[in-house]
């Protein structure tokens, strides 16, 4: 159950879905027997087209699967990769269970916090990076483990992080 | 053993179809639906090789599809993929699908004919975009060859595949977890019975799969059910297996092995993980992830890795994630971290394991800093107590309580030391005071 991630209620505009996106659910909707069960992709497809989800996003969701917007509240909330808040271009997440936590998980984590001037759940002013914590990403025989965005970066020492984070710095 | 699951790992390209067509694939598809080996003789011949799930329950899948009522009344069958992976300490399954999808597409296509679904589904966790990405190209691939679609290889068999992404949560790898999940709702466990394969997602028959089980029903098929029995250590524990190793050994991963490798063996043998790193000594081992009793130094001698093996030990092999902790680590520690992953992941439904799951962290949090009382070492196991064994509907709740309940049984000196002291007790003296 997310217990931090939870969205701050923000005035936005009313959003829709671009066509684009529309064809991709229209097509995710082929697969399932309910709309209702088309939702957690649908939900993605609206991450991969905002970068977050609002309130208005959610709304969206409902509307295009004929769902009550608490229904779809109520599920975005329970999973923890729905980013209720605008995230940074580069969503960092450290793991930091067992196999992690036993090889250096949270010195990790703390240098990246401190490189960054951030703390978990934070965005840098420039928008460039966000710093969450995870639970096992099953890398364990790569400890530690993490991941930025979709990607894999593992296994992590001091050098490798402080060189990542240079790098991704000099990107535009 | 000759490596069955993972034969072809490592090999270049080998997440394409034509790779796995060289290598004899889909052989067993094509003689299953050109031969007239009916539905019912692949169940059998999977009951018979006893395939355990590979999941972490060890349930004979065989014997869950027979569990399918013989008149559905129109209703469809529908099989599910579990490729949740996020037991800590388990990789295996990423493996499994990041380097040979087709190896699983094919177990699916066999398991479905054998329970007549029409429409399966792979649920695979949320991180595994790349996973994700990869299964997605081999379904296209086999589509394209006319191993799955209408009527596949001109047979009266059709089937579809969906790669279905969760989104972060550990309880939808339980099984009724999963199917709410699927119905595109928060995912909290169902009350059984009714059980799954009777009733199951949108109220269908519905049969829920590890991707390691799914995979071992495409070897049954192909080599049979005296070929599974042979490997392993009897017949209630055979076939092969993978095995994940992690934590501070030399070598850590995932490496192949018949069902009943002695954990020794795992542990320091020179073509698995190769002993500790730095030569330290072993404090302890979680034998099957997270959710499993850890084990003493002292009682991973004789301890054969599978299923009745590791039970026999007071622990479980679950999903066969081995984590191997050294004498320097703080047993209270490795408690809270472990507590904390379970308070996070509850699902909240139940009053006991959302109470008690972060009660415990807490507690465990008080004692590893130094302010713990005595009576708090007693405190965990009364809650521990007033969790589990059947005051939830699911068992997350009795995998959350191992690892205190566990550590405060056999390391309870440590706790002591860490209320009296306010510091770990670690190394030669730690060792002295373990109580099993």
């Amino acid at each position: 159950m997310s217990h931090t991630r939870y969205r701050v209620m923000e005035a936005g505009e009313a959003r829709r879905f671009p066509p684009e996106a529309m064809a991709r659910i229209e097509k995710i909707l082929t697969r399932y027997p309910t709309k209702q069960a088309a939702l957690l992709p649908v939900l993605w497809v609206a991450q991969e087209t905002w970068g977050w989800i609002s309130k208005e996003a959610g709304e969206e969701v409902a509307r295009v699967l004929d769902l009550p917007p608490s229904h779809v509240d109520g599920v975005l909330t329970f999973y923890t990769m729905y980013n209720l808040r605008p995230v940074g271009k580069h969503l960092l997440q450290v793991c930091t269970s067992i196999s992690c936590h036993l090889n250096g998980a949270e010195s990790l984590l703390e240098r990246c916090g401190k490189r960054l001037g951030i703390g978990l759940e934070e965005t840098t002013a420039d928008g460039k990076f966000t710093l969450v914590e995870v639970e096992c990403i099953a890398g364990c025989d790569r400890a530690p483990s993490m991941m930025v965005n979709d990607q894999y970066f593992e296994p992590m020492d001091a050098g490798k992080l402080d060189a990542l984070l240079d790098r991704l710095s000099r990107e535009a | 053993m000759e490596k069955v699951l993972t034969a072809r790992i490592g090999k270049k390209d080998s997440r394409s179809i034509d790779t796995y067509l060289a290598d004899g694939g889909y052989t067993g598809v094509k003689r299953v639906l050109t031969s007239g080996m009916t539905p019912e003789q692949v169940i059998e011949e999977v009951k018979k090789a006893n395939v355990r799930g590979r999941g972490g329950a060890g349930f004979s899948a065989g014997v869950k599809w027979g569990f399918l009522p013989k008149d559905t009344k129109g209703k469809p069958i529908y099989l599910f993929c579990n490729a949740d992976e996020s037991e800590p300490g388990t990789f295996k399954d990423r493996l499994l699908m990041e380097n040979d999808p087709h190896q699983l597409i094919e177990g699916m296509i066999l398991a479905s004919y054998a329970i007549r679904c029409r429409n399966a589904y792979i649920y695979i966790r949320g991180e595994f975009y790349d996973g994700a990405r990869i299964l997605e190209r081999a379904i296209g691939e086999a589509y394209a060859k006319g191993y799955l679609g209408e009527k596949i290889l001109g047979s009266r068999f059709s089937l579809d595949i969906t790669v279905h992404r969760g989104a972060g949560a550990y309880i939808c790898g339980e099984e009724t977890g999963l199917i709410e999940s699927i119905e595109g709702k928060r995912g909290q466990p169902r009350i059984k019975p009714p059980f799954p394969a009777v009733s199951g997602a949108f109220a269908a028959p519905t049969i829920v799969n590890n991707v390691e089980t799914l995979c071992c029903v495409k070897h049954v098929i192909d080599r049979g059910a005296e070929w599974f029995l042979k490997i392993g250590r009897n017949e209630k524990n055979a076939g092969p297996k993978l095995f994940c190793i992690s934590g501070h050994v030399n070598r850590p991963g995932v490496y192949e092995a018949a069902m009943g490798l002695p954990l020794k063996d795992l542990i320091f043998g020179a073509e698995y993980a190769q002993g500790m790193k730095g030569g330290k000594k072993i404090k302890a081992v979680i034998p099957g992830g997270a959710s499993a009793p850890m084990l003493t130094a002292a009682e991973i001698d004789d301890c054969p890795l599978d299923f009745d093996g590791v039970a026999a030990k007071g622990s479980m092999l679950g999903s066969a994630a081995i984590v191997v902790i050294n004498e320097d680590a703080c047993i209270v520690d490795v408690a809270k971290n472990l507590s904390k992953f379970f308070s996070h992941e509850s699902c909240g439904q139940c009053t006991p394991c959302r109470e008690g799951t972060p009660w415990l962290y807490k507690v465990l949090t008080r004692i590893e800093a130094g302010q713990g009382r005595m009576e708090d070492i007693d405190l965990l196991a009364r809650i521990c107590n007033q969790m589990a064994n059947g005051m939830t509907i699911c068992v997350f709740a009795d995998a959350a309580i191992a690892p205190p309940l566990s550590s405060v049984t056999k390391f309870r000196a440590e706790y002591e030391h860490h209320v009296t002291q306010k510091r770990c007790l670690v190394g030669a003296r730690a060792a002295e005071l373990v109580t099993v």
